[in-house]
Order: C-alpha cells, then structure tokens, then sequence
C-alpha cells in the first residue's frame, strides 16, 4: 500500500467554511493536492459540504454546521486529503490567441527594457509557456496561471491601476493570467485576447476550470477585432485541443 | 400585474435576495443581502420564500409608488419612519399600497439596510440561482445596478391578505463575535489581544464589498502579503496599513491578506447593520458555540412564519410584567412559546 501524504493543516474560515491547507507558498505539488481533493470531493461528496473553491496552495470548503461539524468534517477530509495523487490523466487544453504589445499591451516595452532585453522575446517567451490555470478568483473568470518562464519573473507594479481593460494578458510575480472583466491590477500588461473565460449567456459561462492546460499565441490588431466580434456574438474563440 | 415605482432613492440600494452560490470556482462572488434575517424577516411577512429577492435600502431615504393596481409590501431591518400618505407604517409589518399610493420611508435611524419586500416576490432571470445585484459583474436582474429612481417592478396584485406583523427576537447586543482564524497565526499574541480589546469604528468608505475598521494599526508577524486564498463571508483581512477590512457579500472570492479573524455568521448582520462612526468590539468564542449559534441562527429563520401576529394584536412585555411581579397567573394563559397575547375584543 503506498504510503500517505503528510496531512494539510485545517484552518477554520469561520463557523461554515475550513480553508485546507497544504501550503503556505505557490507550489505546484500542493496545486496538485488542492485540485485532486476538490475532484475527489465533487465524485464523492460529503452530506453538508455546499461548495468548494480551489486557490493555489488551500482548497476552501464551504458546509452548512446544522448538517456537519467542524470536528467531524475534519476526521472525513483528512484521509482523502492525504491520499497518494491519482495518476496525471489528460487535461484540456486552450490555445488562446493574444494581440501583444501597442494600445493592447501598455507594460511591454517597459517590461523588455526591465528585464533587458527586446519586446519580441517577451511575446516569445511568453507565447512559448505550458501553462496551468492553478485557480480562478478576485472576480469572474480571472484564471491565474502557473508556469511562467522563470526570466519573466518580475515584482508587481508599486502602484496597481485603478481600472485594467477586459481581456488583459498579465504578468505579476511568478505569475501569468488570463482577466476576463475589466479590474483594478497591479500586474504588467503584455496584451489582450478576445477570449472570454466567463460570457454570461454562452455555454459555458466559465470557459476554463482549475487544472486545465493554456498555451497562447500571437495574433494581429485587426485579426483581435474580428475575433472580438465572433466573442462577443459568443463565439468561444479558444481552440480547444488534447494536452 | 400591478406596478411599483421607484419614486426617489439613495445610493447603496439594490434588490438582493439569498445570493448567487455554487460558483465562486470560477471567481464569481455570492453577494445577497447584507442582513439576511431582515431580507427574510420583510419576505416572510408578506407570504414569499425567506430568502426572495426584495429591495435592500441603504441608510437614505426612499419612497415607492403603486401603479395600475394594488401592490403589498413589507419592511423590516434598519429602522425608520415610514408613512402613506401622512399615516404612519410600522417597521415588521405589511401593508398595502392602493393604486397610487406612496409608501415613504425616512433616513435610516440605526443601522444601515432597510429590506423592503414585495408580495409575490420581485421578478427577474436568476443566474446561478439568483436576481442579486453585483453591479462589478453585471450581474442583477431586473436591473443589474444600483436603484434609480424612476426604476419599476412588475409584481403580483394584493391579495387582499390580512396585514401581518412579525415578532422578531430581541436582537443580541455586545461585541461582534468572531473565530479566529484562518490566519491568527500571521500575528503575534500581543497584536491579536490588541484587536480584541480594542474599540472599533465603521469607516464611511464602507460599502458592499467591505467594511473597513477603524482603530489601531494591527501588525503582521511576517508581512501583509500571503498567498491568496479564498475569502468567506466576514473574513477579516489585514492589509499593509493594518487597518482591518471585515468582508461582506460583494468581496472578491479570494484575497492575499492574512485574515486573523472571522465574524460568526449569526453576528454578520447584526455588523452589516452597525452604522458608519458607532463604537463596537470584537469577542472570540470557540467554535463549538460559534457553530451553535450559526444552528440557532438558521432555526429562527426557519421559524418566522410561527411570529407571524395579525397587526391588530397587542403585545404584552411580559418580562417586563415579570419583573414588575404584576403578571401572576396571566402569564401561564398566554402562548408560551411566543410570549404574545391577542386584544380582548
């Protein structure tokens, strides 16, 4: 039999949630555990729990106490929590085109000059990552990505912006991300997309799940306005393929 | 179908009802009404579901006008003076509107959310199971945004049902209970006694997404920056300035500042409804009571249509009686379970 996991740490987010964590910094080992614990509650769920939000490092579970404990809904998690992951089966993957750079991506040439070197290599090394969406949050459809390319590692803005365009393309930290609506960020803007990872009267509202596959790739200005248009009738626009 | 029109409103008004769950995955947030015992306490009154979708009011006034026929209504929450036409309403009850009448309601007196439902319950189309307004996601039916006046629902006719009142229970006083926690352990002893045993204050900035606090800089053990995680309800999160934000029903679904405590659930409204400026405390209990509370809590929502009083019965203070040692014998004559006797006739 193989042996366990060490246990995540259950951490109460009040009287009707528990944050499970399996760690306290980004690590895609603990992404992992996090996704294989919310498809393993979602195949098999426990009477009380009422919905599940993955995050990076912590799978929050929200429960109704007249139905579960604290106590009780601890002893029922932990043994699955603590499981050997499950194989890697297939996840979908997205292929999501970007218009990089002018009126579209207003950091790019400050992000090339920062990290010293041209605009092109940060649309190719950007374009050229194997992403994974690690969690969906802030607000609807914001897919956050790990596996950015360690060169494009770079601190966030020392002032976030008040309002950031609908389909920006970002980079903060040691993170990617795909926004849907138009936010606040204090990420750098390397570009757009006409994707929409949340339209809501298209099926389906939410494009992408935690655990799937993103790969991007460059488009024109005028190729973004005619898929805009196609999303905004909503068409999906995402090519969807096999990882 | 009758009409009721928005006449005048202020700002922070919107319809709300039980929230949007089942899809904060996907980063969309559950918003709903700021106090759920009063959204449920107005519906009740007028017959709907507790948690319906109905007009939530912010602390400034408000007036509603019927159109092409009768409309019923109900309010309940954050007090103030209401009237048709001259005629006092009373908060807790329902009244009817006749074709043309204005039912007006005054600055809130305490508290900030005044629920206002509507007989038959406001009409729209529901995305993942509700018509609340979540104007940063345009979400919100029928209008995805805030009241205006001018604004109008299609709703059911009177039904001519007799006009209710509703006996709530005494609202708790004391400080705003909290649980520790998810993340006390950012923070030293020192500077989680210091916001325990500190006084608060509600900052006028406050709104939908969150309550900020003012009081002292709490500071962190190790930075203000973790990796973000998700955010419940009441979630009380600090930031750099150490000026803790307590999280209400529009915050975002996650966050990336350590959160050294969470407002009970029975507690979150009784904090929804604290005004901007009035001075409060925070207390942690465990979470046995915390969770026991939370099983009360549901059960008086649960309970509601049984203080449903016709609103021509008088209540007897029977405490008061008690104390007076005046009740005797009447005491053991009235409904035990809701200390309610109805006028000789």
């Amino acid at each position: 039999m193989a042996a366990t996991l060490p246990p995540p740490r259950l951490l109460p987010s009040g009287d009707s949630a528990v944050t499970v964590e399996f760690s306290r910094t980004i690590d895609d080992d603990a992404n992992q555990r996090v996704l294989a614990l919310d498809k393993a509650l979602a195949a098999a769920p426990i009477d009380g729990i009422t919905e599940t939000v993955p995050t990076y490092r912590s799978l929050l579970i929200h429960y109704d106490p007249g139905k579960i404990g604290f106590d009780a809904l601890g002893e029922k998690i932990l043994p699955i929590a603590t499981r050997p992951l499950p194989p890697v089966t297939k996840a979908r993957r997205w292929r999501v085109p970007v218009a990089y750079g002018g009126e579209h991506g207003i950091d790019l040439e400050d992000v090339a000059k920062t990290l010293g070197t041209t605009p092109d290599d940060i649309v190719i090394r950007h374009s050229g990552g194997d992403y994974k969406v690690a969690m969906i949050g802030f607000t609807p459809g914001w897919s956050y990505l790990s596996g950015l390319d360690k060169f494009l590692h770079m601190s966030r803005r020392q002032s976030p912006r008040l309002l950031t365009p609908s389909g920006t393309i970002s980079i903060g930290g040691i993170q990617a991300g795909i926004q849907c609506l138009a936010a606040p960020s204090g990420w750098h803007l390397l570009g757009r997309t006409p994707v929409r990872t949340y339209q809501l009267h298209r099926n389906p509202t939410f494009l992408t799940e935690p655990g799937d596959r993103v790969t991007f790739y460059a488009i024109d200005h005028k190729t973004f306005e005619d898929m805009d248009r196609a999303a905004e009738a909503g068409e999906i626009v995402a090519e969807q393929v096999d990882a | 179908m009758s009409r009721l029109v928005v006449a005048s409103i202020g700002p922070a008004s919107s319809v709300q009802d039980g929230g949007r769950h089942g899809a904060q995955r996907y980063g969309l947030t559950v918003s709903g009404a700021m106090d759920r015992l009063s959204l449920a306490a107005a519906n009740t009154l007028v017959g709907n579901e507790p948690f319906a979708a109905a007009i939530e009011i912010g602390p400034f006034g408000a007036s509603f006008t019927a159109r092409d026929g009768a409309v019923r209504v109900a309010i309940s929450g954050a007090p103030r003076n209401a009237d048709i036409a001259g005629s006092p309403v009373a908060m807790d009850s329902s009244v009817t509107l006749k074709d043309g009448q204005t039912l007006t309601l005054g600055f809130a007196r305490g508290g900030a959310f005044t629920y206002l439902a509507i007989e038959g319950a406001i009409k729209g189309e529901q995305v993942f199971g509700s018509l609340a307004v979540n104007a940063r996601a345009g979400l919100g039916s029928p209008y995805p945004r805030p009241l205006q006046a001018g604004d109008e629902f299609t709703v059911d006719a009177a039904s001519g049902a007799e006009e209710l009142r509703i006996e709530l229970p005494k609202p708790a006083t004391g400080p705003i209970r909290v649980l520790l926690g998810p993340q006390d352990d950012e923070f030293d002893d020192a500077n989680k006694a210091l916001f325990l045993d500190s006084g608060w204050k509600i900052s006028a900035t406050s709104d939908r997404m969150g309550y900020r606090l003012e009081g002292p800089a709490i500071k962190h053990l190790h930075g203000h920056n973790i990796v973000s995680d998700g955010t419940v309800n009441g979630s009380i999160q600090v930031p750099g300035n150490g000026a803790p934000i307590a999280l209400m029903m529009d915050r975002g679904t996650s966050g990336g500042y350590p959160k050294i405590a969470t407002v009970i659930t029975a507690d979150i409204g009784r904090l929804a409804q604290t005004s901007a400026g009035t001075a409060f405390r925070f207390k942690a209990v465990s979470m046995a009571e915390a969770q026991d509370e939370a099983r009360k809590f549901a059960q008086t929502i649960r309970s509601l249509p049984d203080r449903l009083r016709s609103s021509d019965t008088v209540t007897l203070n029977i405490e008061a009686l008690s104390d007076a040692n005046v009740a005797g014998y009447a005491v053991s004559a009235v409904d035990s379970g809701t200390w309610q006797v109805t006028a000789e006739p």
